[in-house]
C-alpha cells in the first residue's frame, strides 16, 4: 500500500564494503534487531554512537516496508500538520550508509535461541550473537460481533491508529464518509477524534472507562477534559462498549452495550495498545503481559534482549518515549561494552502533551494512595482546568495539569529531582501575584539582573545576604537594587527572603513614611498638626531619634509638610531636592531642563515664538516635545535660569517635581469628527486648578473626548473620557511607565465640574495616604478601589468635607515658583554653577 | 599652613559653567588626606546659606563647601566620583552628604560610599576664619 516511507528511488542499490578479513570473513560480531520501530532503531543508533559500527555487524529486521519514523507525530500527520515525510527519523539511505541491513518489509517468526538463528517469513534463517526484540506493540482489537469478514479479515472500514499506513487509511477514508467512531477515549483516540473531526467528519468517541484518559487523570479531571473535547463538536460515549459491528459488505454502524446504535461509515480502534509479544512467545522466551527483562534488559536467554513497549521491566509497560530511551542507552552500554555494569531502573514517567487542543501534563500518580499523603486539587471547569498534585513526605510524587500548564517546569523539576516545595502547596499551582508571569525566585540563575536601572544581579543580592546583611531595606541600600525606578523591589524582596532562608529581618523601617522618623504616615501627619511642626528641622528635632536630620527624608517631609500647612509652611531651601531648590530637573551633566507650562498641551503662535527666541538667546542644545504635550528646553546652565524664565514670562510646567506635572488632552469636540465632549477645555481647567499641587509621587492625568483615548488617559494617574450624553468617567490608578496598568474606573459623573470635585477629593486622598514616592498606580491597588468609591463617592468616612477643604488649602496656596524665585533668590547664590570647572559627561548635541 | 589671600572676591568665586571646559588640575579622588596641603580662601562663608552646599575653587581644584545646620563646615571634591554629579546641588545631614543624580550618599567621616563599590569622595579640611571660608588642598 502506498509509497515506501523513507526509502530509495527504485533501482538505486548501494554498495557496502563490510569490513573483512583476508578469509573474506567478517569477524564482527552479528547484532540482530528484530522490529524498526521507534525503540529499535534507537538501540541501532546508541549502538552506532559507542562505535558499535566497528563491533557489531547489525542486522534490522522490520515489518513495515518503511524507514523508520517518528509514531509520535501520526496524529500530526492524520490532522494534516505535518507531512508524512516530515516524519522519518532513518530513511534507507541511513541504513546503508551505515552498513546496516535492513530488512524492511519482512517479519520475524519464530527465534531458535539454541541454534542463535533468526526465521524470518520469507523463509531466510539468519543467525545471530546478540539479539535485541523490539517489537513494540498494536492496536488492541476490543471484542465485537461482525467486527471481521468472513477470511478473518478487518471489515473495509475498520481501522487500527498504530502504523503510518493506519494513517494514510484514515486520511483516504475521510475525504469519502461522514461519520465516525473512534474507540477508545485515551490519548491515542482523541488525538484521531480530532484530527478526523478536523476533517469534517462528524465523530462520536465511545470509551469503556468512566472517564476520559483514565490512565492519566481522576475522574474530576477526566470530566473536564470530556467537557472540553464535547465543545469541540465530538460527541462522547463513556462507560459503555461497542459491542457489534454492523455490516455486512463494510462498516454501516456500531452498536452499543447499551443497545443504542451508531451511524458510522469509519470504525478506528484506538482503545490501548497491547505488546507484540508473539516472537518471543513462539521461542520460549519468557514472557507476562510483555517480555520479561531484567535490570540489564536481558530476557531468561542470556543473548536476548527487549527494549521498548514490548518489554516488561520490573513489572511495568512503558508507553512513552522518555523510558523507551533510557533503556535503549542502557542497553547499548551493555551490548557496546561501554558500561557493562550499565542499568535500567524504571523511569518515573512524566509528560507533557496535547490532546484535541487541550494541554495536559501528568507525572507520577494522579490520586493519593496513602492516608498521609497530601492531595490538593484546583479545578475550574468553567475554564477547562484542573490541576492536581500528590505529595509525600514533603517530596511530589505526582501531578496532573489540564487545561493549564504553565507549572509544569516546577512540578516536573520537583518530581525528577525531589527539589524542595514551598511551604504553601498551592504555590506549586498557581502564582499568587496578580502581575504578569513570575519566574520562581530559586529558580533565577544567579547572574540575571533583577535591578535594571543599577545592574544588580541575583547573586550580587544573595552575597549582601550572605555577608550578614538580612532585611530588605539594608540589602537595597547597599546594592542599591530597587533603588531605581523600584519596579523590582518585590523581586528583591523575594530574593532576599530566599536567599536569607526565612531569616529575613522584619524591617520596622519598612512602615515608615520617611526613613529618618520612626512613624507611618498618619502618625507623623497627627504630631505634625499637634505639636504644630511647621518646618523641616523642627520635625526632625521632635520626631526624629536624638533629634538628628536624615539627609534622605527631607525631600519627603517638605512635602508633607506643605501639604499638611500650605502656604503656613515655612520655606526652607535646603531641606528640600535641587529640582525643587531650582524649579529645573537636573540632567546627567549637571545642567537643567525648562519646561513652561503649556496647560493640556495647547499652545500660541507667540508662545512659540518666545521659546524659540528664548532658546536662541541661551543656546539651548536640544529642544525637546515631550510625552506630557510639551516643550522641553534641554541642557540649560543653572545660572541661565532666573533670566531665561524672565523671558519667557511662562509659568514653571512643573516638569520636575514630585507634583501634579500635566494634564494631556485630545482635540476634544472643537475639531474631532469623533469627540463626544469638550476634553481640551475640561484639561486645561484641570491644570489650571491643579498645578504644582505636591503630592508623594508626581501625578500625570489626561482628558480624552471619547473612548479612542488620543491622549492616553486610561494609563494615567487621573484619566477622564467622555462617553457621550454630557457623561465623563473618572479612571485612577493608571500607568505606562516602568509599570503599565490600566486606571481603574473609579466613576462616571454627569459634567465638567463634577470632575473637578471627584478629582480634588481622589487627589487629597492620595496625597494624605499614600506612602513618600508611592506611585497612583500602586496606592489604588493597595487601598482597593471598593474601598476608594466607598470614602470619596459615599462619604463612607465623612471626610469628604475635609477632603475638600485640603485641597482647596493647597491650591490657594499655589504661586508660580518661576516669578517668585526670578524676582528675588531664595537664598545667596541659588543660582549659582555647582560645577564650576569640570568637564561635564556631556550629553550629546543634537 | 599659610593663606595665600586673605580677601575674597566680591564676584562668584567662579566663572560660569561653560561646558566642556578641561578641569584643570583636578585630583584623583582618595580617602587620604594631603598630609600638607595649601590653604585656600575660597569665599564668605555667608556664601554658602544654611544647610546648603555651594562649588568654589581652591587654588586649581574645584570644591564643593558645606555648612550644616549644626554650624559645621564640611568640603568635598565637587563632582560626584559616580557619575560626576554637582555634589554641591546634594542634600546632607550631619553624617552624609548625598549627590543629586543618582542618590549615592557619602560619609564625611572618611568620605566612603554608604552602598555599593563606589570610589569614595575626597574630604578637604575646611574652616572658617573671620568669615572667610578657608579649604586647605
Amino acid at each position: 500500500m502506498g509509497a515506501v516511507l523513507g526509502g530509495r528511488p527504485e533501482g538505486m542499490t548501494s554498495l557496502h564494503f563490510a569490513l573483512s578479513d583476508a578469509d573474506g570473513v567478517d569477524p564482527r560480531q552479528r547484532l540482530v534487531v528484530v522490529g524498526n520501530g521507534m525503540a529499535g532503531a534507537r538501540l541501532v543508533e546508541e549502538v552506532l554512537e559507542r562505535g558499535g559500527g566497528e563491533q557489531f555487524a547489525i542486522t534490522v529486521f522490520g515489518e513495515e516496508p518503511h524507514g523508520n519514523y517518528n509514531r509520535i507525530m501520526l496524529s500530526h500527520v492524520l490532522a494534516g500538520e505535518e507531512h508524512e515525510d516530515d516524519i522519518v527519523l532513518n530513511s534507507h539511505d541511513w541504513y546503508a550508509d551505515n552498513g546496516i541491513t535492513l530488512r524492511a518489509g519482512v517479519r520475524v517468526e519464530r527465534i531458535d535461541t539454541h541454534a542463535k538463528l533468526v526465521y524470518a517469513t520469507d523463509g531466510t534463517a539468519t543467525g545471530y550473537d546478540q539479539l535485541v526484540i523490539a517489537t513494540g506493540s498494536r492496536s488492541f482489537v476490543p471484542p465485537m460481533a461482525g467486527l471481521r469478514t468472513a477470511d478473518e479479515a478487518l471489515l473495509p472500514g475498520v481501522l487500527g491508529f498504530r502504523t503510518i499506513d493506519d494513517t494514510r487509511a484514515m486520511l483516504a477514508a475521510a475525504g469519502e464518509h461522514e461519520k465516525a467512531v473512534v474507540v477508545g477515549g485515551g490519548l491515542l483516540g482523541l488525538e484521531a477524534a480530532r484530527a478526523l473531526q478536523g476533517h469534517g467528519l462528524a465523530v462520536e468517541v465511545v470509551h469503556a472507562g468512566t472517564h476520559l484518559m483514565n490512565q492519566q487523570l481522576d475522574p474530576d479531571g477526566g470530566a473536564i477534559l470530556k467537557q472540553s473535547v464535547e465543545a469541540l463538536g465530538i460527541t462522547v460515549h463513556l462507560a459503555t462498549r461497542t459491542s457489534e459491528v454492523i455490516g455486512p459488505d463494510r462498516v454501516r454502524g456500531v452498536v452499543l452495550a447499551d443497545g443504542r446504535a451508531i451511524d458510522a461509515d469509519l470504525l478506528v480502534l484506538a482503545a490501548g495498545i497491547r505488546p507484540v509479544t508473539e516472537v518471543a512467545l513462539m521461542s520460549g522466551i519468557e514472557v507476562e503481559r510483555g517480555i520479561v527483562v531484567d535490570d540489564q534488559l536481558r530476557t531468561d536467554d542470556p543473548d536476548v534482549y527487549a527494549v521498548g513497549e514490548c518489554a516488561q521491566h520490573r513489572g511495568e509497560l512503558y508507553g512513552l518515549v522518555a523510558p523507551v530511551w533510557e533503556q535503549a542507552r542502557v542497553l547499548a552500554d551493555v551490548l557496546t561494552g561501554t558500561d557493562p555494569d550499565a542499568e535500567y531502573h524504571g523511569s518515573r514517567t512524566a509528560t507533557k502533551l496535547k490532546v484535541a487542543g487541550v494541554d495536559v501534563a501528568t507525572m507520577g500518580v494522579n490520586r493519593p494512595e496513602r492516608d498521609a499523603d497530601e492531595f490538593l486539587v484546583i479545578s475550574e471547569p468553567r475554564r477547562g482546568v484542573h490541576l492536581s498534585v500528590v505529595i509525600r513526605d514533603d517530596v511530589l510524587i505526582g501531578a496532573t495539569l489540564l487545561g493549564d500548564t504553565r507549572k509544569v517546569a516546577f512540578l516536573t523539576q520537583a518530581f525528577d529531582r525531589g527539589t524542595p516545595l514551598p511551604e504553601e502547596r498551592i504555590r506549586l499551582l498557581v502564582d499568587l501575584s496578580d502581575g504578569a508571569a513570575e519566574v520562581g525566585v530559586a529558580e533565577l540563575p544567579g547572574e540575571s539582573q533583577v535591578c535594571n536601572c543599577n545592574g544588580v544581579t541575583k547573586q550580587a543580592i544573595c552575597d549582601t545576604v550572605a555577608g550578614g546583611c538580612a532585611s530588605v531595606g539594608g540589602v537595597m541600600d547597599a546594592t542599591r537594587a530597587g533603588k531605581g525606578c523600584g519596579s523590582c523591589k518585590g523581586l528583591v524582596q523575594q530574593i532576599v527572603e530566599w536567599a536569607a532562608g526565612g531569616d529575613v529581618v522584619e524591617d520596622p523601617s519598612a512602615s515608615w513614611y520617611v526613613p529618618g522618623i520612626p512613624l507611618a504616615k498618619p502618625a507623623l501627619i497627627a504630631a505634625i498638626r499637634e505639636q504644630q511642626l511647621r518646618s523641616v528641622p523642627a520635625v526632625f528635632a521632635a520626631l526624629a531619634p536624638g533629634g538628628e536630620e536624615d539627609a534622605k527624608s527631607k525631600m519627603g517631609l517638605t512635602s508633607l509638610l506643605r501639604m499638611v500647612w500650605g502656604s503656613d509652611y515655612e520655606q526652607e531651601n535646603d531641606a528640600k531636592f535641587i529640582n525643587d531648590r531650582v524649579h529645573a530637573n537636573i540632567q546627567r551633566d549637571g545642567t537643567f531642563s525648562v519646561v513652561p507650562q503649556m496647560k493640556g498641551g495647547v499652545t500660541t503662535a507667540a508662545q512659540l515664538r518666545k521659546i524659540a527666541d528664548v532658546a536662541e538667546k541661551y543656546e539651548v542644545p536640544m529642544i525637546k516635545v515631550t510625552g506630557g504635550q510639551r516643550i522641553d528646553l534641554l541642557g540649560v546652565r543653572k545660572e541661565d535660569l532666573p533670566a531665561m524664565w524672565a523671558d519667557l514670562g511662562m509659568p514653571s510646567g512643573y516638569a520636575y517635581g514630585k507634583s501634579m506635572r500635566t494634564v494631556k488632552t485630545c482635540v476634544g469636540s472643537d475639531f474631532c469628527r469623533f469627540g463626544l465632549g469638550d476634553s481640551t477645555q475640561l484639561g486645561i481647567d484641570l491644570e489650571t486648578r491643579f498645578q504644582g499641587i505636591e503630592s508623594p509621587a508626581k501625578i500625570k492625568m489626561a482628558v480624552v473626548g471619547c473612548p479612542r483615548n488620543c491622549a492616553e488617559a486610561y494609563v494615567k494617574d487621573v484619566g477622564v473620557v467622555a462617553v457621550g450624553n454630557g457623561k465623563w468617567e473618572v479612571y485612577v490608578g493608571g500607568a505606562a511607565g516602568a509599570s503599565v496598568r490600566k486606571g481603574d474606573l473609579l466613576a462616571t459623573v454627569g459634567s465638567p465640574a463634577e470632575v473637578m470635585q471627584l478629582t480634588g477629593r481622589f487627589l487629597q486622598y492620595y496625597r494624605e495616604n499614600a506612602n513618600w514616592l508611592e506611585r497612583t498606580y500602586d496606592f489604588v491597588p493597595r487601598v482597593g478601589l471598593p474601598h476608594l468609591q466607598r470614602v470619596l463617592l459615599e462619604d463612607g468616612e465623612g471626610i469628604v468635607a475635609e477632603l475638600d477643604e485640603g485641597i482647596q488649602r493647597s491650591i490657594d496656596a499655589y504661586t508660580d515658583p518661576w516669578a517668585q524665585d526670578r524676582a528675588e533668590p531664595a537664598t545667596p547664590g541659588q543660582f549659582r554653577p555647582a560645577l564650576p570647572l569640570v568637564a561635564l559627561p556631556k550629553v550629546p548635541v543634537r | 599652613m599659610s593663606v595665600t589671600h586673605s580677601d575674597a572676591p566680591q564676584a562668584p568665586t567662579t566663572p560660569g559653567t561653560e561646558t566642556g571646559t578641561p578641569a584643570a588640575g583636578t585630583t584623583a579622588p582618595g580617602t587620604v588626606e594631603a598630609p600638607s596641603g595649601t590653604a585656600h580662601v575660597v569665599g564668605r562663608v555667608d556664601d554658602v546659606p544654611l544647610g546648603e552646599g555651594r562649588a568654589f575653587v581652591a587654588g586649581n581644584t574645584q570644591v564643593a563647601v558645606f555648612r550644616l545646620r549644626d554650624g559645621s563646615l564640611h568640603a568635598t571634591q565637587a563632582a560626584c566620583p559616580h557619575a560626576g554629579g554637582p555634589l554641591a546641588d546634594g542634600q546632607t545631614d550631619p553624617r552624609v552628604l548625598v549627590c543629586p543624580l543618582h542618590l549615592y550618599a557619602y560619609r564625611w567621616s572618611d568620605g566612603a560610599p554608604t552602598s555599593g563599590g563606589n570610589a569614595p569622595v575626597r574630604i578637604y579640611p575646611v574652616h572658617e576664619a573671620d568669615g572667610a571660608l578657608v579649604v586647605t588642598v
